[in-house]
C-alpha cells in the first residue's frame, strides 16, 4: 500500500472527452489493494470505458458488496453515486435503485466469492430479473481478503500457494448467465484493456443485464506456478473468439471485415458493436451453440473471451416487464408518488 | 527499436534536465534535497565541486538549468527556482574554511600561468593549487575576479560575496600578480611548464555612425561598468540611451539609475521576442522604470558644438520572424549620454603570431573544443578568451576541463586521453512503499523573489536588491523539484505485464506495446510523446508476450509510484549520480 496518493499532475497534453474532462477526472481515491492486482487493471478499464463514453460522473451509480473485488469502486468515477452492500446482496440494491431510477446509469462490481458463494442466490435472480445493469466479477479463484482459501470459482486441479489441489467443480459464471437466459455475456481478461475496454463500453450501453466476467490475478495468493488463474496461465490459455469494437455513434464509420467474418449489433441507444469472429463457426447470437462451445473449451482449461452471447431483441427487461416509471421517483410530484387513501382504497378494491 | 543502453551515463544524465543543461553539471537534484534537509554546507559543498563560485552564481548565473527544467513542461509551467536555492546555500553556510581544497607543502615542481583573473583562471587556479601545481596568475587590474568584479554591479553581487570565494582560491597559495598585462606571451610560455589564457573579451563593439568621435559622453558599456566598479564613474547625465538589449544592456541601465540619470531608455532594433537578455534580468530593469523601445535602429549620433545632444533612429517593422525590416521614418531621441552594450570581442594584441599559435580568419586562436589546447602545446585557452563571449558558468566549466588538460600535459599524458564519465546507480529503497527521497509531488508553485523597495535600493549603489528567499519561501521551492536524478530503473525477465505501473502513472508516461521504430512508438503511446527532445526508454522484450515497456522521459515526475504498484520490483527508484572527472580525479587514478 503506498503512503502517498497519486498526484493530481498529469500529462499536459492529455486528449478531452466531449465533456471536456480528461481521463484522470474519472479517477477515484487511491487504491488499497497489492501491488500488480488484477482487479486494479480493471478498475484502470473502467475509467477509460466511462471516460470514453462521456459519461457525466454523476450519471454513473457503482454498487458492490464485500470483498477486494468489491472495495474497487472506491477507486473510479469518485463524483458517481455508490453503495456498498452487505456481502453478496449488492444485486438486490441494485434492483432496487435501478427501479426506483432508470435514467442513471448502474455497474455492479463483485467478484467470485460475493457473487458466486455468499451472494449465488441474489446472482441468479437479478440476471433471471434482467435488471438494466453491468456487473462485473472480477474473478481470481481465491478469497483474497481471508489470505488465499479456493472459492468457488477455482478449477478442479488447481493448486492452492501451499500446495492444496482442488477437487471441487467450480461454479462458471458465463455458462451459468447463458442457462439463465442473460442477454450479454463476456469473458475477459485484466491484462487485456484492449479487449475489455469496449466490453465495458458495450455493457454500460446495452439494454438489460450484462455480466463480465473478469480473469483478475490474485498477485499475492494465486500467482504462482499450478495455478490456473495466475497472470501466466491465464496468457497462456485465453483465447479471444470475438473482437469487439464498440462504436458510440451509429454514424461513425467502422472498419470493414470480409463478409462472414463480421456481425454488427445496433445497441438501444442507436450505439453499436461490431464483433469480429476470431473463429468463424462461432456465432455469439446463438447462446445454446455459444454454451456448448464454452463448455467444450473449459473442459480442456481454455478461457474462451470476448463478447460471448449478445440478443438486443430480448423483451424480458426489467423496466419493461415491470412496467416501471420512466420518471426517476425522486422528481415524481408528492401527490403522484403518494396518491393518499382514496386511492389505496380504489387499489385494494381490485382484490376484493 | 534496441533496448536502452542505461548503463550509458548520458542516458540518466539526459533526464536529469537541469544537470544535462548546466554546462558544469552541477548536481541539482543532490544540492536541492540538502537544502531542504536543512545542510546548507554540504550543498554548498556539492556546489562548489562542480561551479566553484556557488554565492556569485546564486546570483548572477545565466540559469541554463532553469529553461531545461522537467517542471517548466508541467502544467504550471514554471521551472524550480534552480538559481535561487543556489544562493540560500550560499547564504546560509556555516565557515566552511576546514572544509577547502588545501595545496600539499610540497610541490609537484611545475609551474603553470594564468593570464587573467577572471572565472575561469581562478578554477584552472583551484583544480590544480591541490595538486602541487604552482600557479601564477597574471591581472591587469589591481583586484582579481575579471569580468565577475568589472561588469557585475554591485546591486546584483555585492563584492563581500565575490572577496570570500576568490579568496578560498586565492588563500590555497597562488602566487597573484595585480596590475600586471601581459605585454608577450611568448615571454611567459618560456617561462612556464603551461600556459592558461583566461583573459576573456575585453574589448566592447563599437558602433561607428555619424558624430561617434565628436563627444566624449558615448561610452562603451563594459568599460563603463568597470569605470564604476573602480569608483572612476560616480554620475551620468539626466537623459541615458542604451544601445543593445543583452544582459550587458540591462546592468548599464539599472546603473545609469543609480548614478543619477532618470530618463532611461534602452533601445532595441528587433521585437521584444529577439532580445538577448535574459527574461528575469528585463523584468529587473523594467521594474526600475526603465523604458525599452522596440524595432529602433540607431542612424547617427547628435552632437551640436561638441555637445551631444541625442540620438537619430529608424523606425522599423519587421517581417513576421523579423528576418526582414523596412523603414516607417526617423526619429530623434535626446540624449545626455549614450552607453553602447552592442557585444564583446576578443583581442589578443599580446600574442605574438609566431609562435605557433594558430589564428582563424577572425584573428581568433583556434582552440580544441575538448582540450582547450591551441595549435602550440601547452598553452591553453577557456572563458570568454577561448570562443567568445558566453558566461561565467561556461568560464568555470572551461577552467576545469583546461586544468585537466594541463594536468596531462604537465605529466606528458596526451591531453586528448581523458577519463570517461562515470555513474553510480543506488536503490532508494527504504521500506515497503518507502524511499530515501521526498517522492509526493508537491503543487506548490514558484516562489517570487522580493526586492528591495523602490526607494531604498537607489539610496546607493551598493544596496543589493534581491533579498533572498526567507525560510518559508525556502521550504516550499525545495519540495517543487522533482528529484529527477532518482531514475525509474526497469528489469524486463521480471516484469509480468500486470499492467499496475501503467495505470498507476499520474503522467502517463508507461506504455507496454508492440516494439517498433521510434516514430511507431511514439505512436502507440497511452499519452502522446509530442517531444522529441527527449528520450523513449524501450525494454528488451518482455517474457510472456514479448512485447516491450516503452517509457516516455518528458514529463515523469519521479514520484516512485511505479515501483510501489510493481508486484515483482521489475521497476525500482535508482539515485543516478554522474561523475564529471576533474583535474583532482585525473591525479589520483593509477594509469598504466
Amino acid at each position: 500500500m503506498s503512503f502517498i496518493n497519486k498526484p493530481k499532475v498529469s500529462h499536459p497534453s492529455l486528449p478531452r472527452n466531449a465533456l471536456g474532462l480528461t481521463r484522470r477526472q474519472y479517477e477515484g481515491s487511491m487504491s488499497t489493494l497489492c501491488a500488480g492486482c488484477g482487479h486494479d487493471s480493471i478498475t484502470a478499464a473502467i475509467v477509460e470505458a466511462c471516460w470514453g463514453l462521456d459519461m457525466r460522473p454523476e450519471q454513473l451509480v457503482k454498487l458492490s458488496g464485500i470483498g477486494c473485488s468489491s472495495k474497487t469502486t472506491a477507486y473510479f468515477v469518485a463524483g458517481a453515486h455508490g453503495f456498498n452492500s452487505v456481502h453478496g446482496r449488492m444485486p438486490s440494491i441494485a434492483s432496487g435503485a435501478s427501479a426506483a431510477n432508470r435514467e442513471l446509469t448502474y455497474i455492479g462490481i463483485s467478484g467470485d466469492g460475493d457473487s458466486l458463494s455468499i451472494g449465488l442466490g441474489q446472482l441468479v435472480h437479478v440476471i433471471r430479473r434482467n435488471v438494466n445493469m453491468l456487473y462485473m466479477i472480477e474473478n481470481n479463484g481465491v478469497y483474497g481478503l481471508t489470505k488465499g482459501q479456493f472459492s468457488a470459482s477455482a478449477d478442479i486441479g488447481t493448486k492452492a500457494k501451499k500446495g492444496d489441489v482442488n477437487q471441487t467443480p467450480p461454479i462458471d459464471p458465463v455458462l451459468l448467465a447463458l442457462s439463465l437466459g442473460a442477454t450479454f455475456v463476456a469473458r475477459s481478461f485484466s491484462g487485456d484493456k484492449a479487449q475489455l475496454v469496449p466490453l465495458i463500453q458495450a455493457g454500460l450501453r446495452h439494454n438489460g443485464f450484462a455480466l463480465i466476467d473478469v480473469l483478475s490475478p490474485c498477485v499475492t495468493f494465486n500467482d504462482h506456478e499450478g495455478s490456473t488463474k495466475s497472470y501466466t496461465f491465464t496468457r497462456e490459455h485465453y483465447q479471444p473468439v470475438v473482437e469487439t469494437d464498440f462504436v458510440a455513434h451509429a454514424s461513425e464509420i467502422s472498419v470493414n471485415y470480409a463478409e462472414g467474418e463480421s456481425v454488427s449489433v445496433q445497441l438501444h441507444d442507436g450505439s453499436r458493436v461490431n464483433l469480429r469472429k476470431l473463429d468463424p463457426s462461432y456465432d455469439p447470437t446463438d447462446r445454446s451453440a455459444a454454451y456448448n462451445y464454452i463448455e467444450t473449451k473449459l473442459k480442456n482449461h481454455e478461457y474462451v473471451t470476448g463478447l460471448i452471447h449478445i440478443d438486443e431483441s430480448s423483451s424480458t427487461e426489467f423496466h419493461t416487464l415491470n412496467k416501471t416509471t420512466a420518471v426517476p421517483l425522486n422528481r415524481l410530484p408528492f401527490e403522484k408518488l403518494a396518491p393518499g387513501a382514496a386511492a389505496l382504497d380504489k387499489l385494494m378494491g381490485r382484490y376484493r | 527499436m534496441k533496448p536502452t543502453d542505461v548503463r550509458n551515463p548520458d542516458y540518466f544524465h539526459k533526464v536529469v534536465d537541469c544537470q544535462w543543461g548546466c554546462p558544469a553539471h552541477t548536481n541539482v537534484p543532490e544540492y536541492i534535497r540538502m537544502i531542504a534537509q536543512g545542510r546548507y554546507s554540504d550543498a554548498y559543498m556539492l556546489n562548489r565541486e562542480s561551479n566553484v563560485f556557488p554565492g556569485v552564481l546564486g546570483r548572477t548565473c545565466d540559469r541554463p538549468c532553469e529553461p531545461a527544467c522537467r517542471r517548466g513542461r508541467l502544467e504550471d509551467a514554471k521551472p524550480v527556482a534552480i538559481c535561487r536555492l543556489k544562493r540560500v546555500a550560499a547564504d546560509h553556510r556555516d565557515d566552511i574554511t576546514d572544509r577547502l581544497p588545501t595545496a600539499p607543502e610540497k610541490k609537484n615542481g611545475k609551474r603553470v600561468a594564468c593570464i587573467g583573473a577572471g572565472p575561469a583562471s581562478l578554477t584552472v587556479a583551484n583544480d590544480l593549487m591541490p595538486l602541487g601545481y604552482e600557479v601564477t596568475i597574471f591581472e591587469k587590474q589591481d583586484k582579481p575576479g575579471g569580468l565577475m568584479r568589472t561588469n557585475i554591479p554591485s546591486f546584483r553581487l555585492p563584492e563581500q560575496v565575490l572577496d570570500d570565494e576568490i579568496g578560498y582560491i586565492l588563500n590555497m597559495g597562488v602566487d597573484i600578480r595585480y596590475g600586471s598585462p601581459v605585454k608577450s606571451l611568448k615571454a611567459i610560455a618560456s617561462e612556464y611548464d603551461a600556459v592558461f589564457v583566461g583573459s576573456g573579451a575585453p574589448r566592447g563593439k563599437n558602433l561607428e555612425l555619424p558624430g561617434r568621435d565628436e563627444t566624449d559622453r558615448i561610452h562603451l558599456g563594459i568599460d563603463w561598468l568597470e569605470s564604476i566598479a573602480f569608483d572612476h564613474v560616480t554620475s551620468i547625465g539626466e537623459k541615458v540611451l542604451i544601445i543593445g538589449v543583452g544582459n550587458t544592456a540591462m546592468d548599464c541601465c539599472r546603473s545609469s539609475l543609480r548614478m543619477g540619470g532618470k530618463d532611461i531608455k534602452v533601445m532595441a532594433r528587433r521585437p521584444r521576442a529577439y532580445f538577448k537578455a535574459s527574461p528575469w534580468e528585463l523584468e529587473d530593469a523594467e521594474e526600475e522604470g526603465v523604458e525599452i523601445v522596440i524595432n529602433h535602429a540607431p542612424k547617427r549620433f547628435v552632437v551640436e558644438n561638441g555637445k551631444l545632444k541625442g540620438m537619430e533612429f529608424e523606425r522599423l517593422e519587421w517581417d513576421a520572424d523579423a528576418k526582414k525590416s523596412t523603414v516607417i521614418d526617423t526619429v530623434f531621441l535626446p540624449a545626455d549620454d549614450v552607453i553602447l552594450a552592442i557585444g564583446q570581442d576578443n583581442a589578443f594584441p599580446w600574442i605574438e603570431r609566431d609562435m605557433g599559435i594558430e589564428f582563424d580568419k577572425w584573428d581568433i586562436p583556434k582552440v580544441d573544443k575538448v582540450t582547450f589546447e591551441s595549435a602550440r602545446p601547452g598553452v591553453f585557452f577557456g572563458g570568454d578568451a577561448a570562443f567568445g563571449p558566453k558566461n561565467i558558468i561556461w568560464a568555470v566549466e572551461h577552467g576545469h576541463q583546461a586544468a585537466v588538460s594541463v594536468h596531462n600535459h604537465c605529466q606528458g599524458i596526451a591531453t586528448s586521453e581523458r577519463l570517461p564519465v562515470g555513474m553510480n546507480l543506488i536503490p532508494q529503497k527504504m521500506g515497503l512503499s518507502e524511499w530515501s527521497y521526498h517522492n509526493d509531488f508537491n503543487p506548490s508553485k514558484r516562489q517570487k523573489m522580493t526586492h528591495v523597495d523602490l526607494v531604498e535600493r537607489f539610496k546607493n549603489l551598493n544596496v543589493e536588491v534581491e533579498t533572498g528567499f526567507t525560510a518559508e519561501q525556502t521550504a516550499r521551492e525545495v519540495q517543487r523539484c522533482l528529484n529527477c536524478d532518482i531514475e525509474t530503473v526497469f528489469t524486463a525477465k521480471r516484469c509480468i505485464e500486470c499492467d499496475a505501473c501503467i495505470d498507476i502513472c499520474p503522467v502517463d508516461c508507461l506504455t507496454i506495446a508492440p516494439n517498433g521504430t521510434d516514430a511507431q512508438l511514439r505512436s502507440r503511446l497511452k499519452a502522446p510523446a509530442t517531444n522529441p527532445a527527449q528520450a523513449l526508454y524501450v525494454s528488451s522484450a518482455l517474457p510472456h508476450t514479448a512485447r516491450v515497456m516503452v517509457k516516455d522521459e518528458d514529463v515523469c515526475v519521479h514520484c516512485g509510484l511505479c515501483a510501489e504498484r510493481c508486484p515483482t520490483a521489475a521497476w525500482d527508484m535508482q539515485k543516478s549520480t554522474i561523475n564529471i572527472p576533474h583535474a583532482i580525479d585525473e591525479g589520483a587514478t593509477c594509469r598504466s
